[in-house]
């Protein structure tokens, strides 16, 4: 038995799959049920929803016995980068177009590296962008706006 | 010969100006993408799927099976120059190439693997052209219950022989089938899991699953590990394999070859088993195993052809039954739906343009990697180079264009920045996400057909074991279990 929990890997992968599980079966209530004969859409998640609390009350029990921890650290840094980037590019594509988006994917995933040197950045920045701008517009022909409302290519 | 005619059939659509220019395309982009470092074909075709989305069905799975191997063969180079292997399936190829690459031989081990895969891909080809239609005939006579115990197996599978925890691996199944059927119902009509977001109605893109799970949290892993990359940056000199070489590593492709087309067909196993196993054989045989791990040219000609037959074979069970073998086949019958096909026994007679033109876009395929991929060896080794902080912002920048281009919408981006958040934390915690996309894919189809066997039975559940294919499949998930609980429970009663 071993009862410091925190980072013990497979203790929390059974609560994160009994946390799916019971989302799962708790929204599936405000479904139908039907029968095993005339199923409702609330049947098949059900079971499969109970089956991952099932499974997942399995793994964390597992997790408690043995008492593994997860291998190596948590990279918060690289992960809240990434993932703020990959937002920022779907909120400012859709309000302020491709190029500002393009230009924020770039420095801000940029920012979550181990280094960060400003001037290869903006290169990058640079050549990627107008690389993707040239594969979209003219290759596949999809008319994004460059900059919402001023530039328009198509 | 029937076999001939259709095969003359699917040159002559996969000959066209057009799907050529498509395969090419597609192996290029593939081996492009392989070639970088952490990339297996998986992420590729993910990165790359938006691309085919405007073609025609046809010239979409040309590109999308060519970027397949482009993307493996990449693997490879990589797995020999750097030491680095993109996927399981070349991680074998490590061992023995990478020596051979520090002795100097880089030359010869990248032709030999290039030579040795094309000669797999042939007989791949071959075999699907040969077994493909008895197969799909067979499987016209399925009904919903076969159906659902085949599916039933092969996700059985897929999270027994996962590399990692097989309990995780059947919770990762059972949350990918899940994930499947969030959107709209298609017997209710009853919009599920969609939270009230109105671009959930048709289901989590597949993209959207497969780039967050496999690329973001690759990514996000490679920036928080310290592990420096030691990139093999002397020059490849000599191409040549020499006349001892190819005696040499004649057989073990012969070999690779016939162990990586059975293994290929069975669910779950696929690519990266059927290298090791061959490799294991190999050095098994050796008058002297002891050059394995040194350098040894069968260590790579055997599990490369082993792999490349594989991921032939792979394409038997999704193109003629419907039911993906790994997660890569899942991709593809993923490009298939969205396509507007249904993968099944019937694409062979409704498509024929589609199930033929691909199999002979299969050896072309094979073809240009070889013709293309020798003489620009220079150019992909020199992509090694490029340095990892330059690398990732512009994979990045793929995922988030590619995922907005699938449906024009910003929600799509969000929810690959969720599961790449999500995508990761599996991967902390030692959980295999292959498995999670065979459930995603099958899952609306696994629901379909369990209600449609329900119905029919009039709500009694033993259909499943009385009617006979039906009850073979479901013995064979059983079996598969037990094979591999046994050897764990053995090991458990010594243990202690």
């Amino acid at each position: 038995m071993n009862f410091d929990l925190r980072n013990n890997k497979d203790f929390l992968a059974g609560l994160l799959f009994i946390a799916i599980g019971v989302v799962a079966v708790a929204v599936a209530r405000g479904y139908p049920m039907g029968n095993a004969m005339r199923m409702g859409p609330a049947w098949f998640p059900t079971v499969l929803g109970g089956i991952l609390i099932l499974l997942g009350a399995w793994v964390t029990a597992r997790g408690i016995r043995s008492g593994e921890k997860v291998k190596g650290e948590w990279g918060w840094k690289p992960l809240l980068f990434i993932a703020l980037a990959i937002v920022l590019f779907g909120f400012l594509m859709a309000r302020l177009g491709l190029v500002p988006a393009l230009v924020a994917v770039f420095l801000v995933s940029a920012a979550g590296g181990r280094e960060f040197r400003l001037k290869e950045v903006l290169v990058l920045t640079a050549v990627m962008s107008a690389f993707a701008v040239v594969v979209l517009l003219y290759v596949l022909k999809i008319p994004y706006p460059l900059i919402a409302g001023y530039l328009w290519i198509s | 010969m029937d076999i001939l005619s259709n095969l003359a059939f699917g040159f002559g659509v996969a000959f066209s100006l057009q799907n050529l220019g498509y395969c090419f395309a597609g192996v290029l982009l593939g081996t492009l993408i392989g070639v970088l470092p952490g990339i297996g074909p998986l992420v590729a075709i993910g990165m790359l799927f938006p691309l085919t989305f405007t073609l025609p069905p046809v010239a979409a799975l040309i590109m999308l099976a060519g970027i397949y191997y482009g993307a493996q063969y990449g693997g490879s180079t990589t797995s020999i120059l750097v030491n680095l292997p993109g996927e399981t399936a070349s991680a074998v190829t490590c061992l023995d190439g990478y020596q051979m690459a520090r002795q100097g031989r880089a030359g010869p081990a990248l032709a030999v693997a290039a030579l040795a895969s094309f000669f797999a891909g042939c007989v791949g080809t071959l075999l699907i052209a040969l077994f493909g239609p008895p197969l799909a005939e067979w499987a016209l006579m399925f009904g919903a219950a076969e159906y659902f115990s085949l599916m039933l197996m092969a996700l059985v599978a897929a999270a027994v022989l996962t590399s990692g925890d097989m309990v995780k691996g059947f919770c990762m199944v059972v949350v990918g089938l899940l994930l499947g059927l969030v959107g709209t119902d298609v017997n209710s009509g009853m919009a599920r899991y969609t939270f009230g977001v109105l671009e959930l109605y048709d289901g989590i893109g597949f993209t959207v699953i497969v780039v967050g799970l496999f690329a973001i949290s690759e990514v996000v892993s490679n920036l928080a590990s310290r592990e420096p990359r030691e990139v093999f940056t002397r020059k490849i000199s000599n191409l040549m394999p020499s006349r001892q070489d190819i005696r040499d590593s004649s057989w073990p492709t012969v070999r690779g070859t016939a162990i990586g087309s059975v293994f290929g067909v069975l669910p779950g196993t696929g690519p990266a088993l059927s290298s090791f196993v061959t490799y294991m054989l190999e050095k098994k045989i050796a008058k002297d195993p002891s050059r394995f791990g040194k350098g040894a040219i069968e260590g790579v000609a055997a599990p490369e052809a082993a792999n490349n037959a594989a991921a032939q074979t792979n394409f038997i069970p999704m193109l003629t039954l419907g039911i993906p073998s790994s997660a890569i086949m899942a991709l593809m019958m993923g490009a298939m739906i969205v396509q507007g096909i249904t993968p099944g026994p019937q694409v062979m007679t409704s498509n024929p343009e589609l199930f033929w033109g691909i199999i002979a876009s299969m050896w072309i395929g094979n073809l240009l990697l070889v013709v293309l991929n020798l003489p620009l060896v220079g150019v992909w080794a020199s992509l090694l180079r490029v340095p990892y902080r330059w690398l990732f912002p512009s994979i990045i920048m793929f995922c988030c264009v590619g995922n907005y281009a699938v449906n024009n919408n910003a929600v799509d981006v969000y929810l690959c920045a969720l599961v790449g958040v999500i995508g990761y934390a599996l991967v902390k915690l030692e959980c295999e996400p292959a498995p999670l996309i065979l459930g995603f894919v099958l899952g609306p189809l696994m629901e379909e057909y369990l209600r449609r066997a329900m119905l029919l039975s009039r709500g009694d559940p033993s259909v499943f074991f009385t009617r006979p294919m039906s009850l073979a499949f479901m013995i064979g998930a059983v079996l598969i279990l037990a094979v591999m609980i046994a050897p764990a429970l053995r090991g458990k009663r010594e243990g202690r």
